[in-house]
């Protein structure tokens, strides 16, 4: 029943466009121009629909980067306060042994705080000496002992120094806290800004280029904060990683491309290769947790065990890239080595290897730059810890720049917000030059055969 | 340090042997290469290998268990009434490896504690000894044996390249045993988890609060474990990411795929590129110091309430990080539709755009809902952007403009700092990570095989 209702359905509809068929069209008349247009107009929206959608992608691109730029371009810079320091020699070295021993161990917070005792001396109250103590950073001290120990002729002279100032004073000279806005609602009272005017009217306020965000570790001390800890951490991380994940990845390629019957165990492996590809990063934080941590015992923290997740992570990378590589090269090679008597083995490792080998390294590069920027599973391998030490070895505690960036980001003081950013930029640049480099080598050694 | 030292030493034999075994072979042919049946550099390579994996093997299932079997030794030297209170247990042991690593000195513990610190000091100390002593004297077995086995007629070639193979197949086996590693790892604690709660109360259960009591005198929730407002959070989060990255995606493809010129193209796709390229914790910081306060100041402006960790702010820099994922995926796709389903539709008078709309997007929808779903798998998973601009609080809630919490989310937060591996609330993190696993594989698994369905109609 249904079948001859659709069937005459069907004559029906055929007749009306044989109808239409037969009746001459007329392109001039005004109905088919302005379909015409209309359709124009459609693929002109259509194009312009997808011209906005790449604009609103790069849009997203340029606020990124601009709005890390903005914010962190200005730690690399860092306030310094100018004081006339009493370099005391009852304090530094009362005996007058000259022993470096004792001028190391002198109290030199104490020779900063009677500086600034002495710059302002109307300050009596001890909320407000406390407030002007913060005028100059905990970390100026240590600055003060290196210029002693390199030179012990200071001792018993006044000189003007340089020293490092408070987070919140090289917050309110890089302009982030407003002193217009109302006492309450800002981290500096009234009379701390009218220190800092007055220092700024003597000309005893100057920025200086940032050197310790690059050479220090960690801290709790916004000023003091760097990342070298984190760029160690890193190398570390990336070398265990390395190590691991270049040769295992090249020899599981070359045997699924070059040796590898077709059977069972071969195809288990390729599956299980696609779909570890997309398994998402922070399960294989768990499999560290519980494998290498929880049954292997291995130490918390530490870079070898950041290095051995992350090799199993970038690990489908490399074979899939160095896979792709190899199967790149022409079987004429191939089958004129062993023409010449090479073995299979020798075939591979005389000639394919050699020449897929820029290919296998740009895949390895961007593996390691995808391991470079990972966080989630180093969170689980307990490589978030608050670490002041730069690590000296894989088994040190350490953390790395991405994490270093995550827990920045998470501190509450408004001069982390610039730390994070400008770590945001140094990693940012490593990456940039590892993606250059491996385009790079795809260019100069891309063969068309 | 010893372990550096260790393979330093192994390496050292290696390259000593391979040195022996090519003298070997060069001292049996006579001097002339002829005699031998392969390269000397063979017969090296042969001793080389001989010396250097099983001493490598050995180290590797050594460090496996190590720890396992130090700690058995000395949890069966404690009292009973330490073992069987797996709080105070790990407390003890936690003391006792401070006690061996030399800085106990404060604790105030009982003599069995301080014993037994003093035992596993010296117990480490014998198993980094009797670990070289076995691996240098596995080494130099090796070299000897395959020395002395060293004959001008022996197929060395044909060795070394048999234990290439092994090797290259033990390389391969690495992607199983890592899949194997990590479901193993997950069912062990989540079925550890499972025994404390029921899956049906955590599959099905509305209410997440995993905080319980640490100390059984302590006035605390007993803790809920329903996943369901995590699961919501999740989707919530990837279906806004999706609201964005698929148009954007799909029409950046189309664009560069049909109308770009090539020009353009080069600059583009490039420039499309670096937004997956971009470590997620980067986008986490813009989303949460940039978009989230952006979103509540104009929601303010509006008379909306934007939550500072709104779900809106996260997916949306969510979707963006996928934007370029789904653009070159849809790009391959539409790429393989065949020119002549595209002359056609040109040839009966069609426009671009109605050659797009109508003849490829169909015929390549099945690649594109594959290319989707991968990006959903994705963004299900993805971590870092949640964590930093996504909430904790668990809320069921299909509003974006409130917090919302995922399941990865969670996973961080239960395991960043102390994890004990006995209460509910830190195995309940595996459990979410079994979940997570599980969606993910299917998801992918499907994907995978919808793309490949879908090349093989027009291949």
């Amino acid at each position: 029943m249904t079948d001859m209702a659709s069937l005459m359905e069907d004559r029906a509809a055929a007749k009306v466009i044989s109808d239409n068929l037969r009746k001459p069209v007329d392109w001039d008349s005004p109905k088919i121009a302005r379909n015409i247009k209309k359709r124009y107009a459609a693929e002109r929206r259509f194009k312009i629909y997808g011209l906005a959608a790449i604009f609103l992608a790069l849009t997203a691109l340029f606020v990124l980067a601009g709005s890390i730029g903005s914010k962190g371009y200005s730690a690399f810079y860092q306030t310094y306060v100018q004081l006339e320091v009493t370099f005391d020699k009852s304090v530094i070295d009362p005996d007058g042994t000259g022993d470096p021993e004792v001028i190391g161990r002198a109290n030199y917070d104490g020779l900063i705080k009677s500086a600034l005792r002495e710059r302002f001396p109307d300050v009596t109250a001890r909320r407000d000496k406390r407030n002007l103590y913060g005028i100059v950073s905990g970390g100026a001290s240590y600055d003060l002992r290196e210029r002693v120990l390199e030179n012990p002729s200071l001792i018993g002279q006044t000189r003007s120094v340089w020293l490092i100032s408070g987070d919140d004073f090289d917050m309110l000279n890089k302009g982030y806290i407003d002193p217009a806005v109302p006492e309450g609602d800002r981290r500096l009272n009234d009379q701390e800004v009218g220190w800092y005017n007055e220092l700024v009217a003597d000309g005893a306020v100057d920025k200086q280029f940032h050197a310790r965000f690059f050479t220090n570790g960690d801290s709790r001390e916004p000023e003091l904060a760097g990342i070298w800890g984190a760029a160690v951490g890193s190398f570390y991380t990336l070398i265990v990683t390395l190590a691991l994940s270049f040769p295992i990845g090249v020899l599981a390629a070359i045997y699924l491309e070059e040796f590898a019957p077709k059977n069972r165990f071969t195809q288990i492996v390729e599956v299980n290769i696609n779909n570890l590809a997309a398994v998402p990063s922070i399960v294989f934080g768990l499999l560290g947790l519980e494998v290498y941590l929880n049954v292997m015992h291995l130490p918390r923290s530490a870079p070898v065990v950041g290095g051995l997740t992350l090799a199993l992570m970038t690990l489908p990378t490399i074979i899939i890239a160095s896979r792709a590589a190899i199967k790149a090269v022409p079987p004429s090679i191939r089958q004129a080595a062993l023409g010449l008597g090479a073995s299979p083995v020798q075939t591979v490792t005389h000639h394919v290897l050699p020449l897929a080998m820029p290919g296998i390294l740009t895949g390895t590069i961007i593996g390691m730059a995808q391991a470079l920027g990972e966080t989630a599973p180093l969170l689980m391998i307990g490589m978030v810890a608050f670490i002041v030490d730069v690590p000296g070895s894989a088994l040190d505690p350490a953390t790395v720049l991405p994490v270093q960036i995550y827990l920045w980001a998470d501190s509450p003081e408004r001069a982390f917000v610039e730390k994070t950013s400008a770590a945001i930029m140094v990693l940012l640049a490593f990456l940039v030059l590892m993606n250059g480099l491996a385009v790079y080598l795809r260019k100069k050694f891309e063969r068309k055969w | 340090m010893s372990l550096s030292f260790l393979l330093l030493a192994v390496a050292a034999l290696c390259a000593l042997s391979f040195y022996f075994g090519r003298q070997r072979a060069v001292a049996l042919s006579g001097g002339r290469h002829s005699n031998l049946h392969s390269l000397p550099a063979h017969y090296g390579a042969y001793t080389a290998a001989w010396c250097g994996i099983p001493a490598l093997f050995l180290i590797l299932i050594w460090y496996m268990f190590q720890g396992t079997v130090i700690e058995t030794l000395i949890i069966s030297d404690l009292p009973a009434e330490i073992v069987n209170d797996s709080g105070q247990l790990s407390l003890a042991l936690n003391s006792i490896s401070l006690i061996a690593a030399g800085n106990g000195e404060h604790l105030s513990v009982s003599p069995e504690i301080i014993d037994a610190g003093r035992r596993l000091g010296n117990l480490q100390t014998v198993a980094n000894v009797a670990l070289v002593v076995v691996i240098l004297s596995a080494a130099v077995l090796g070299l000897a044996v395959s020395y002395r086995k060293i004959e001008a007629e022996m197929r060395a070639r044909n060795n070394i390249e048999r234990i290439a193979r092994y090797v290259m197949i033990g390389c391969s086996a690495i992607a199983i045993l890592s899949t194997v590693g990590i479901v193993f790892s997950l069912l062990f604690e989540a079925m550890h988890f499972f025994t404390k709660v029921s899956p049906l109360e955590f599959l099905f259960g509305l209410e997440w609060s995993p905080q319980t009591a640490i100390r059984d005198d302590q006035v605390a929730s007993e803790g809920a474990f329903g996943a369901i407002p995590l699961f919501a959070g999740t989707l919530l989060i990837t279906l806004i990411a999706m609201c964005v990255a698929v148009p954007i995606g799909l029409f950046s493809a189309i664009y560069m795929g049909e109308y770009a010129s090539p020009k353009f193209r080069a600059v583009a796709k490039p420039a499309l590129e670096i937004l997956a390229g971009v470590p997620t914790v980067v986008y986490g910081f813009f989303a949460a110091l940039t978009v989230a306060p952006f979103l509540r100041d104009n929601g303010a402006v509006l008379g909306l309430d934007v939550s500072s960790e709104s779900a809106l702010a996260a997916g949306l820099v969510m979707g963006v990080m996928i934007i370029p994922f789904v653009s070159s995926l849809s790009d391959d796709v539409m790429s393989q539709v065949p020119k002549s389903l595209r002359d056609g539709s040109y040839g009966l008078g069609a426009t671009k755009s109605e050659t797009i709309r109508n003849v490829i997007f169909p015929a390549a929808l099945p690649g594109i809902v594959g290319a989707v779903l991968l990006a959903v798998s994705r963004a299900i998973g993805e971590t870092m952007i949640v964590v930093m601009a996504a909430g904790l609080a668990a809320n069921m809630t299909a509003n974006p403009l409130q917090a919302v919490t995922t399941v990865t989310v969670q996973i961080v937060t239960l395991l960043v700092g102390d994890q004990e591996f006995d209460s509910a609330k830190t195995l309940s993190a595996f459990a979410l990570g079994l979940v997570l696993f599980l969606v993910t594989l299917g998801l992918n698994v499907f994907a995978l095989k919808v793309v490949q369905k879908y090349r093989e109609k027009y291949d």
